[in-house]
Formats: structure tokens, C-alpha cells, sequence
């Protein structure tokens, strides 16, 4: 019966893409090669003193309300770190030249606003620290 | 308006038995039904979470955090519209068709159900991209 094995397909790529996702969401990856940078023009807000918390947004995006928490947490944690909403859908021009397919999507932006990591899904609030801790440290050898 | 994240993983498993039943029994009926649904949640009285709220809840207590039904029901449209397609495929006897666009609406209940990922949300900016900037 055609109908039961898509079905059992089906849920066979349900189950390896749920799994996938699961260890894969909000995990913030190394942005590796030519860093792209976002200014405070771009944003249309100042970037933060040592670090810059870039976070897309969606009226129809779940986990975005969770992350929002997260941010500001490690915001109000953090010293010289800004925490920057954005409506991917009215900046559809950043969006595109960033290449954010999810939201929510988090850059993390050093002091000159090259974009050092990022991370789709919901990200956890000790990977957001660790990602900071990373920016940070970066900071003085970049050219 | 906010709803009971709870209600939303109900339906979607409701939902996912419905199109698997589709699949084995190769029913355009009960797609059709399943439409019917997607077309009410869309509209924000998806009879599952009715149902969920009528009988589930009131065993479960009151939920720990609500959610803005925003999403869900943008996601309900996206089912819509795979299910007519499925119907579409239905009633030209295309198999494929019927099929695939049934496996897509199944894939993504699925995922919300075991995995509380809502895939028809992703959906959204994607789509959003594509569409020429308004502004």
C-alpha cells in the first residue's frame, strides 16, 4: 500500500528532523571567513559599548518571546551589552543581506559591529553568555 | 488573544492521526474534514482545541504560560492550503498529488505534536522574503 509507506516516510523524517532540530536550535555558530558587519545605521539603533545582542523577530514566531527574556536577562547581566529587537518583517532589506531564514535569528555583534556569531532557535542563556565571553575576547586582535 | 500551548500540541496530534488515517485509508472525505478544521483554526476555533479545552484542560488544571495565537493560526492557513491541494490531487486522481501535499501537512502536525515545533510558522518569513518588499 502506497498510503502506508508515506506515512511510515513520513514519520521517519519527522522523527530525524525533530531530533536535528532539537540539538541544532539556538546554537550559536562561529561566523567564519569575510565577517559581514551591521552598523548602528543599519540597525537604527547605538550598538552596545563591548558587545551587540541582534535579534530577529516575527508576529508569528513562538520561540521569540523566550529569547526576548533570555537577551534581556544577559542584558541586564552583562555590562557595555545592548539587546536589539528586530521586525525582520519591516527590514526585509536586512533580512535578505543577512541571509536570516528563521526567527528567531540572534547576532552577536562585537564593539565594531562585525557579526562574530549567530544562532537560529531559541538559544539557551548559558550558550548567549558563552557567546559574549567569546565577542569579547576576540575583540582586540580584529583589524 | 492568547491560548493554552497545551490545546495547541492536542490539536496538532489530533491532527496528525486525522492525516495519517488520510493517508492509509486513501479518503479524500476525511481530508476534506481535516480542511474544514484547518479552515476553522485559521480563523481561531480550531475544534480540536475546543475539544481540548472542554474535556483536557479541565483534568489538567490551568496551563503555566499562554501563547499568542498569532502563530498557530497562521500556521492552521498554511495547513489549509496543503490540504486542498492534497483534495486537488484527490479528485483529479492524481496519487502523487493527494499524497505528498497530505505527507506535508502530516510532517509538519507531526513535528509540532512530538517535537512542539511549529514549522508552519517558519514558513512565514520564508514566504515573506520571496514577496516583493511592500515598504
Amino acid at each position: 500500500m502506497a498510503g502506508w509507506a508515506v506515512l511510515c516516510v513520513t514519520l521517519a523524517v519527522g522523527v530525524a528532523a525533530g531530533v536535528i532540530m532539537r540539538r541544532r536550535d539556538g546554537v550559536a555558530r562561529d561566523v567564519r571567513g569575510d565577517m559581514d558587519t551591521v552598523a548602528a545605521g543599519d540597525l537604527g539603533a547605538e550598538l552596545g559599548e563591548r558587545a551587540t545582542l541582534v535579534q530577529f523577530s516575527t508576529a508569528f514566531c513562538q520561540p521569540c518571546r523566550a529569547t526576548r527574556r533570555v537577551l534581556a536577562e544577559v542584558t541586564a547581566m552583562v555590562d557595555g551589552v545592548r539587546h536589539i529587537e528586530i521586525d525582520a518583517e519591516s527590514r526585509l532589506d536586512l533580512v535578505r543581506r543577512l541571509d536570516v531564514m528563521r526567527t528567531p535569528t540572534v547576532l552577536v555583534l562585537d564593539s565594531g559591529g562585525r557579526i562574530v556569531k549567530r544562532a537560529s532557535g531559541h538559544p539557551r542563556k548559558a550558550d548567549v553568555i558563552a557567546a559574549l565571553g567569546f565577542t569579547v575576547s576576540h575583540e582586540p586582535d580584529a583589524t | 488573544m492568547q491560548v493554552d500551548p497545551r490545546g495547541m500540541r492536542f490539536a496538532a496530534a489530533a491532527t496528525t492521526l486525522v492525516l495519517a488515517l488520510v493517508l492509509v485509508t486513501g479518503n479524500g472525505w476525511l481530508l476534506l474534514a481535516q480542511a474544514a478544521v484547518f479552515a476553522l483554526g485559521a480563523a481561531g476555533a480550531s475544534p480540536y482545541a475546543l475539544a481540548f479545552k472542554r474535556w483536557v484542560r479541565p483534568r489538567l488544571g490551568p496551563p503555566a504560560a499562554t501563547e499568542d495565537s498569532r502563530p498557530p493560526r497562521f500556521a492552521q492557513g498554511v495547513g489549509l492550503v496543503f490540504a486542498l491541494v492534497g483534495l486537488i490531487g484527490f479528485l483529479a486522481q492524481a496519487a502523487p498529488l493527494a499524497l505528498g501535499a497530505t505527507a506535508a501537512a502530516l510532517l509538519a502536525a507531526f513535528l509540532n505534536a512530538a517535537f512542539g515545533f511549529c514549522l508552519g510558522c517558519e514558513m512565514y518569513l520564508i514566504i515573506r522574503r520571496l514577496l516583493p518588499a511592500t515598504r
